[in-house]
């Protein structure tokens, strides 16, 4: 039984089958989450203030006095944890605080720097022609989805980190029940077992081998764990962050950015085609406008802090938005609109605070990368289903389309 | 405002948008985290400056 006074608040995330994929909220919905801070009942029947206006979103998450470690009694959390799910967290630094958090951020920091990235954008490029040749072969139609916008980042995590491709069903399987709010918390500690210990088997094995290669796990078995800085737990744990973080998040920014680039406004695409120095900037506009974490980032107060005029009490859960704070006037003109010449670089799509996303260079390569090679290879692509079917991932952490029929 | 930077390397959790944001001021050391190019940049640079200092997620970029 629900408390009745529970039952009165509004319930975060709302759900909201059937909706537009491009729109993260719909304006019945936007109306009851529209004061800068409204307290919200969780699926979990847990509270938490929701808050949704940028500089707040900004403050909230860059704030030392909230925890990000759902290990924490009271943490807000949308879904159940499996049972177990505390025991083993070695290496999650994602749901780290503190110095715990940066000691095993900064031995990533590196690999994902600007300067990095840049030097891996031949194989970004390579994989990118290689995914699009799938795509010919395969229709028209075709599913973009499946073809192009899965494949592609999927096969660059797994070269960056050293993990088969060949195993892909595998960990995508798993990383989908991982990132699904709805499934079932056994399901979940399963799946999160068989991670660990197939992740645990290729970590050993590159631990163990003499002639290392040259990949990020192998390149932090012989820097981090050969010098004793880093376990082979805690580099298992990072491995499983990454690969789940760089599977399905630019996969669905991929696979929405082409449906609101082919939709709506003639000229869109063709325009990624013919200026594609404008690339950069429209990718920033994509990350705003789609907003693909939808359900917001979840916090622990530790302190008491207000935050948009609200008191936030230690030991009280709060949500940051980031979708609704992407689209506040104050910070962006019209900010419903698409506009692909906005400079739009303030947006919260990779998260702020000390958390914030460290594969963002990564992902705004592949991103660019992909559409405009899209965009030149097939410049007569138009959409194959009518876009109030397609379905669409409401119960995932990261908003997204399961498939995108395309022709041309 | 004398438009003098600093960095703080401690706070800094290498997310990179300040060398997006102005890469003529700002760099990444070889351990990912933020280098200053000038303690006192170009005055034509620091619009993006205060960019960076805006956008750094971790708030290690100060502007006096």
């Amino acid at each position: 039984m629900i408390p009745a006074a529970l039952t009165d608040l509004p319930l975060w995330p709302p759900t909201n089958l059937g909706r537009d994929p491009l729109v993260p909220l719909d304006p019945g919905e936007r109306d009851r989450f529209d004061a800068p801070v409204t307290k919200v009942r969780l699926p979990t029947d847990a509270t938490a203030w929701l808050v949704t206006r940028h500089a707040d979103v900004r403050q909230l998450l860059r704030h030392p006095g909230f925890s990000a470690d759902l290990s924490r009694p009271g943490f807000p959390l949308l879904r159940a944890l499996p049972p177990g799910a505390l025991s083993d967290r070695r290496g999650g630094f994602i749901r780290m605080d503190g110095m715990e958090h940066s000691r095993l951020r900064r031995m990533l920091t590196a690999e994902f720097m600007l300067k990095s990235i840049r030097r891996i954008e031949p194989l970004i490029r390579q994989t990118v022609d290689r995914t699009l040749d799938d795509l010919r072969d395969a229709g028209p139609p075709a599913d973009l989805v499946a073809t192009f916008a899965l494949p592609l980042p999927s096969m660059v995590i797994c070269h960056l980190l050293g993990v088969p491709y060949a195993d892909h069903d595998f960990f995508q399987l798993r990383s989908r029940t991982l990132l699904d709010r709805d499934a079932a918390p056994e399901l979940v500690r399963e799946h999160v077992a068989q991670l660990r210990d197939y992740l645990h088997r290729l970590v050993e094995a590159k631990c163990a081998a003499g002639d290392r290669a040259d990949d990020l796990l192998s390149r932090l078995a012989r820097d981090r764990v050969d010098t004793g800085e880093l376990a082979v737990d805690e580099l298992v744990g990072m491995a499983m962050l990454l690969l789940i973080a760089g599977h399905e998040t630019t996969a669905n920014m991929i696979g929405l950015s082409t449906l609101l680039l082919l939709r709506d406004v003639p000229g869109r695409y063709a325009a990624l085609r013919d200026d594609p120095d404008q690339a950069d900037t429209l990718v920033e506009e994509l990350l705003r406008y789609l907003s693909i974490v939808r359900t917001g980032l979840p916090r622990l107060a530790l302190e008491d802090v207000e935050i948009g005029g609200q008191l936030i009490r230690a030991g009280e859960g709060a949500i940051a938005v980031l979708s609704t704070a992407n689209r506040d006037p104050v910070v962006f003109d019209g900010p419903d609109e698409f506009d692909p010449y906005r400079q739009a670089h303030q947006h919260v799509a990779f998260g702020f605070g000390v958390h914030q996303c460290i594969g963002q260079p990564l992902a705004r390569a592949e991103l660019r990368i992909a559409l405009v090679e899209l965009a030149r290879r097939f410049p007569d692509l138009r959409l194959a289903a009518p876009t109030g079917q397609l379905p669409t991932r409401d119960n995932s952490i990261v908003f997204g389309l399961d498939a995108l029929p395309v022709t041309w | 405002m004398t438009g003098r930077v600093r960095v703080d390397r401690d706070r800094c959790c290498g997310a990179g948008n300040c060398v997006l944001t102005a890469p003529e001021v700002f760099d990444q050391g070889d351990d990912g985290l933020v280098l200053l190019r000038f303690t006192a940049p170009p005055p034509q640079t620091l619009e993006g400056v205060r960019r960076a200092a805006d956008l750094c997620p971790a708030g290690a970029i100060t502007v006096d």
